[in-house]
């Protein structure tokens, strides 16, 4: 297993029950899993088999029902025990970055102007050339002042991962970002992905159903019925042909 | 940078229709609004100049006798008790009195008034005293009484129109066969004085054959004398009644504060409906964007964040509805002065509607009220969106 230094997430026996009438549905069993700082893994499985909720558990959008969870070090989740609501939306906001399938871009806000939205909620100096600096390396500077309508959706996926961005991450969260695009589209954004991953050192966890996606990280870890079934290290991981 | 209230401005952008029929709404109730307190204000002040304007604030007549021109028509010019006008010497006498003014009211049955005749009211004053009293009577055409002899007559507005009568014409007092020329007209004041003539005391007296008796003396009381005191001394004159303007004021301001309740449930119900209306574009809109919500916190906003987000929205709609309906109240002002002259039984000159800048600070801090209390539910609401939902309604 390759890993880069130190655990950027270290996950211990995560558990999440979801009680259905009188049983109750193991949505993750039993999860144990690490992921380097700069490093790039997948999460593979069919629908239902829980990738969505390890992704949003290691996120800190949802508590597991139980288990360990560290990020970087510090325990955010630990047999019960958790954070405050307005800690974890700080770990939210310094640890993640997170694109999704929808885009959610606000549609009367420009290019520029949705990508500076997590500044209304915190002030950071140099904001302005950070958002700059994003915009640049996802190649949307162009449209920077065009509304989300007026530009194609594998740019509106870009623009998304730039708001993702420009709070410096540690962690980038991808869940299905290219379930709106076509394969063409799809594979840029991969690509874009795998450059963030290479040139910037971003650890990056990527949730996807697309075999051929999953193969531009270094690790691929394959879900089934809340289980890791299988955990897969690419021989040669490097930037899809293109 | 881009700020909160942009954001806030930009998300209301997005359903134009919704938000401008929303504005409308608050728009509508607004105008309602100023249009009422201006119209209270405007009533109040119209009305307090109307009774200035009557020169005297208490008026003694005999005890039953009509003191009022309508009623004296409706009893056919007759009813009149007089008093004699050695009351006068004791009224001067006291503290609180400025100046007294006696009157005289006679009315005939005229059978060439109108179609089927009709009862015209003479009103002898005493040339020296009730001009003085009466300062801001303004005349169209000539002026008072060359004499206090003179067989003369001042005429009101409306009795002038009505008799057709111009400074230099004579008037015919019918049954007495004396002829009085016409030397002054009054401009219109929307008192009852627009219907008297006008006629030197003590020609009325000779004239009806009521040497030394009033129908009534209008009393002026000094600036910052007590009223209430003086009416109490005056009600133990024998033989006469006290009517004191303030009175008459009052019971004009009960009725039409009765109808003032009214207009104002009505208004109540107009904004009502405009904070419902409100609250349900907001909450729409926040439900419609639950997943965006959801992403805004997970970039790291607070619930506060979010609550302040919507609360901006609310205020935004509300504001804007204010000040339109603000705009809308300033410029059909003069409509609804019309308007309110139709539906109320007695209205007093002058602007009725008055609306100052006051007023619409006051209404815009209403409507910035109003904004906030309809917005607590959906920016509650809104506050307590867990990041997740962003991802939930995702097919897995």
């Amino acid at each position: 297993m390759k890993e880069k230094g130190r655990q950027m997430i270290r996950a211990r026996n995560l558990k999440k029950i979801y009680p259905r009438g009188s049983e109750e549905v193991y949505a993750i069993d039993d999860v144990s899993l690490g992921v380097g700082e700069g490093e790039f893994i997948s999460v593979i499985g069919p629908s239902g088999s829980g990738k969505t909720t390890l992704i949003n558990i290691l996120g800190c959008l949802e508590n597991p029902s139980s288990g360990q969870l560290e990020l970087d070090g510090k325990k955010i989740f630990d047999e019960g025990k958790f954070l405050s609501e307005a800690e974890l939306t700080r770990i939210r906001r310094e640890m993640f970055g997170y694109i999704f399938q929808k885009f959610y871009l606000i549609p009367t806000l420009t290019v520029l102007e949705n990508v500076m939205l997590p500044y209304l909620f915190y002030k950071a100096p140099g904001a302005e050339e950070r958002v700059r600096g994003v915009l640049k390396l996802l190649g949307i500077e162009h449209r920077r002042h065009h509304l989300p309508g007026q530009i194609s959706g594998g740019e509106m996926q870009r623009v998304a991962i730039a708001r993702a961005l420009v709070n410096e991450p540690r962690i980038l969260l991808a869940d299905e970002p290219t379930g709106n695009l076509d394969s063409k589209r799809a594979q840029e954004i991969g690509r874009v992905l795998r450059e963030l991953n290479d040139k910037k050192g971003l650890t990056i966890v990527l949730v996807t159903h697309n075999a051929e996606l999953a193969a531009i990280s270094q690790r691929t870890i394959e879900l089934r019925d809340g289980r890791i079934h299988r955990e897969t290290i690419s021989a040669l991981p490097g930037l899809p042909s293109g | 940078m881009i700020s909160l209230s942009q954001v806030a401005y930009k998300n209301l952008l997005r359903k134009k229709t919704r938000s401008l029929l929303t504005v409308i709404g608050i728009s509508l109730s607004t105008w309602v609004l100023v249009s009422l307190l201006g119209f209270n204000r405007g009533y109040q002040s119209s009305l307090n100049r109307d009774i200035d304007q009557l020169g005297f604030q208490v008026l003694l007549t005999a005890k039953g006798c009509p003191y009022e021109a309508a009623t004296l028509m409706l009893k056919g010019g007759t009813g009149l008790r007089y008093m004699q006008e050695s009351v006068m010497d004791s009224l001067r006498k006291e503290p609180e009195v400025e100046g007294v003014t006696p009157m005289l009211m006679q009315a005939l049955f005229d059978p060439n008034k109108g179609e089927s005749g009709g009862i015209t009211a003479y009103l002898g004053v005493d040339p020296q005293t009730f001009p003085r009293m009466k300062s801001l009577l303004q005349f169209r055409q000539g002026g008072w009484f060359t004499d206090p002899d003179a067989k003369e007559a001042v005429m009101g507005y409306e009795a002038a129109e009505l008799e057709q009568r111009e400074v230099g014409d004579l008037l015919l007092i019918p049954e007495k066969n004396v002829e009085l020329k016409v030397v002054g007209v009054l401009k219109r004041t929307g008192t009852q004085d627009d219907g008297t003539i006008f006629v030197p005391l003590r020609v009325v007296q000779k004239v009806f054959a009521k040497e030394n008796q009033l129908t009534g003396v209008g009393i002026k009381v000094k600036k910052e004398a007590s009223i209430d005191r003086l009416e109490q001394k005056l009600y133990d004159l024998p033989d006469v009644q006290v009517v004191s303007l303030a009175q008459v004021k009052q019971t004009i301001m009960s009725l039409v504060s009765s109808a003032k309740v009214l207009v104002f449930s009505i208004a109540l119900v107009a904004i009502l409906i405009s904070v419902v209306g409100v609250v349900n574009t907001i909450l729409m809109s926040v439900l419609e964007r639950l997943q965006e919500i959801g992403i805004l916190k997970s970039m790291g906003a607070m619930a506060w964040d979010i609550v302040k987000l919507i609360w901006l929205e609310t205020l935004i709609l509300c504001l804007a509805g204010g000040m339109l309906g603000t705009g809308l109240a300033i410029a059909t002002a003069h409509l609804t002065d019309i308007l309110i002259r139709q539906l109320l039984p007695y209205a007093p000159t002058g602007g009725l509607i008055h609306i100052d800048l006051g007023l619409i600070f006051l209404t815009l801090a209403v409507m910035i009220f109003i904004g906030l209390v309809s917005g607590i539910y959906p920016a509650w609401k809104a506050g307590r969106v867990r990041p997740l939902e962003a991802i939930r309604s995702e097919v897995e």
